[in-house]
């Protein structure tokens, strides 16, 4: 399998976007941001269609997007029950337009169907690079900010009382968040990132119990979800997608069942 | 030492309270009563920096730590971290091994005081009221507070686990010099733990004597 380059390049970028989702993941289901990342998976579809129409690369259009308005919806409002009706409302919005910007542009639809369902031969040896620098930076931002991002995000009152400032925090992680979702995108598509950036942190909650602990099994977990990923559907060729999302499914509800089954014993 | 001088909060044109002055001295242990919307909260949240005042003074010494413990936080049943974890929340990040050895003797002895040493490993989303609380507590003792505020800590508790986790903060009061600010709707804890209590009343407060307190000032 490795005899093919496309091969080693889709194996190094699938390992750093697969840290980079199972460190954020933890995050973002401890912070309730699920909901919010599968929005900002969308509009990374009219991001990258916005790109192929003015003609700067996908990956680009993406991070623009997601950037723009994952600040904008941060700063909507922070009571969930009307961040999730905006963000319903945005979301519709972007996928009509990330339809529209396709039908404008003069690519195919098969380059539609690589944004959203992600592509394993679809990547280029620039946007490998380029994918790399966005992970290590999203890596080190999270290294940096780690003791009051994690204070913040599993007890933003206790935070609070302590003197963090909790705006800022949050502003950073919607950053990352977005940059995330973009560099997801790349290999899993706009339509399932978010199965990365949700599943495996969510799972890791039904089997252990500390922070450093959550973010092990949540890349482990990832890690294992794009591996196996990328070998089934260089043997099968079916999609690679599909095998990421039935792995971190299963696994899902494998820790669901386990944690049912420890609170019964 | 806490003093407020001519303190002044209004949203809009809704005036919260107006002129207040008071003072509690270190390591003082006093209730802070009123109706609801009487303005508890919003001193709470002046003092911890979440609220701006609109006019006044609120002086405080040395910037002094708070440690806050509420009634409710975003704790479900899904809750992944234990106890322990919880309060490790607070501590400092330190790769200095002298501090890591200081920090984990320290969450040590935090445990034995308040009681949870045996329950350190429960998650903290399969913990009882009365645990809660005191894992609220406990992660509050962690940040080293020299001012405790209990915002209606007690409220949803059995009584014989408020009068545990009252016992537990009168102790930590004589034998460490907390100063504790403890905001109730419940006379009997007022009379039974502290001595003097702030009235939040009509826009103003008063300091009384727990002796004056009736039932009436928290309906």
């Amino acid at each position: 399998m490795f005899g093919y380059e496309f091969m080693r390049e889709a194996f190094i970028a699938s390992t750093f976007i697969a840290i980079t989702a199972g460190i954020v993941g933890v995050f973002v289901v401890s912070r309730n941001m699920s909901f919010l990342s599968h929005t900002l998976s969308e509009i990374g579809f009219a991001g990258a269609s916005f790109g192929i129409l003015v003609g700067i690369s996908p990956l680009a259009g993406m991070i623009l997007f997601t950037l723009v308005s994952s600040i904008a919806v941060g700063s909507l409002s922070t009571e969930s029950s009307r961040r999730e009706a905006s963000i319903s409302a945005i979301s519709s919005l972007f996928i009509g337009l990330g339809i529209l910007f396709l039908s404008l542009s003069s690519e195919s639809s098969s380059y539609a169907t690589n944004i959203l369902f992600g592509s394993i031969v679809g990547i280029s040896s620039t946007e490998v690079h380029q994918l790399l620098i966005l992970a290590i930076f999203v890596i080190v931002v999270f290294i940096i900010c780690y003791k009051p991002l994690a204070f913040d995000s599993f007890d933003h009152i206790g935070a609070q009382a302590s003197g963090l400032n909790t705006r800022m925090l949050s502003v950073i992680f919607l950053i990352t968040l977005a940059l995330s979702v973009s560099i997801g995108a790349q290999i899993v598509g706009s339509l399932l990132v978010f199965v990365l950036l949700t599943l495996p942190g969510a799972t890791a909650r039904y089997l252990v119990h500390s922070v450093p602990n959550l973010l092990m099994v949540s890349v482990g977990l990832s890690l294992a979800g794009v591996w196996l990923g990328l070998y089934l559907a260089f043997v099968t060729n079916w999609p690679v997608t599909f095998f990421i999302s039935a792995f971190e499914v299963i696994a899902y509800f494998i820790g669901l069942s386990y944690k049912n089954w420890k609170l019964s014993h | 030492m806490i003093e407020a001088k001519n303190l002044t909060k209004k949203f809009g044109k809704q005036v919260v309270f107006k002129d207040v002055n008071f003072k509690i001295d270190d390591g003082e242990f006093v209730s802070i009563v009123g109706r609801n919307g009487a303005g508890k909260s919003t001193l709470v949240k002046i003092l911890m920096g979440l609220e701006k005042k609109t006019s006044g003074k609120i002086e405080m010494d040395h910037h002094e730590k708070i440690g806050y413990v509420p009634q409710f936080r975003n704790i479900d049943l899904d809750y992944p971290l234990n106890i322990e974890q919880f309060m490790r929340l607070n501590l400092k990040f330190t790769l200095n091994p002298q501090k890591r050895r200081q920090n984990n003797k320290n969450v040590q002895s935090i445990l034995q005081q308040t009681n949870l040493m045996d329950l350190r490993k429960r998650p903290l989303g399969l913990a009882s009221g009365g645990e809660k609380q005191k894992a609220y507590l406990a992660q509050a003792l962690v940040g080293h507070p020299k001012v405790l505020i209990l915002d209606e800590s007690t409220a949803s508790l059995d009584v014989d686990v408020k009068v545990q986790l009252m016992n537990l903060v009168q102790k930590l009061n004589r034998e460490h010099g907390l100063t504790v600010l403890f905001i109730t709707h419940d006379s009997d804890l007022t009379k039974r733990y502290t001595k003097r209590a702030l009235l939040f009343e009509n826009h103003s407060v008063e300091s009384i004597g727990v002796d004056e307190i009736s039932e009436d000032m928290f309906e």
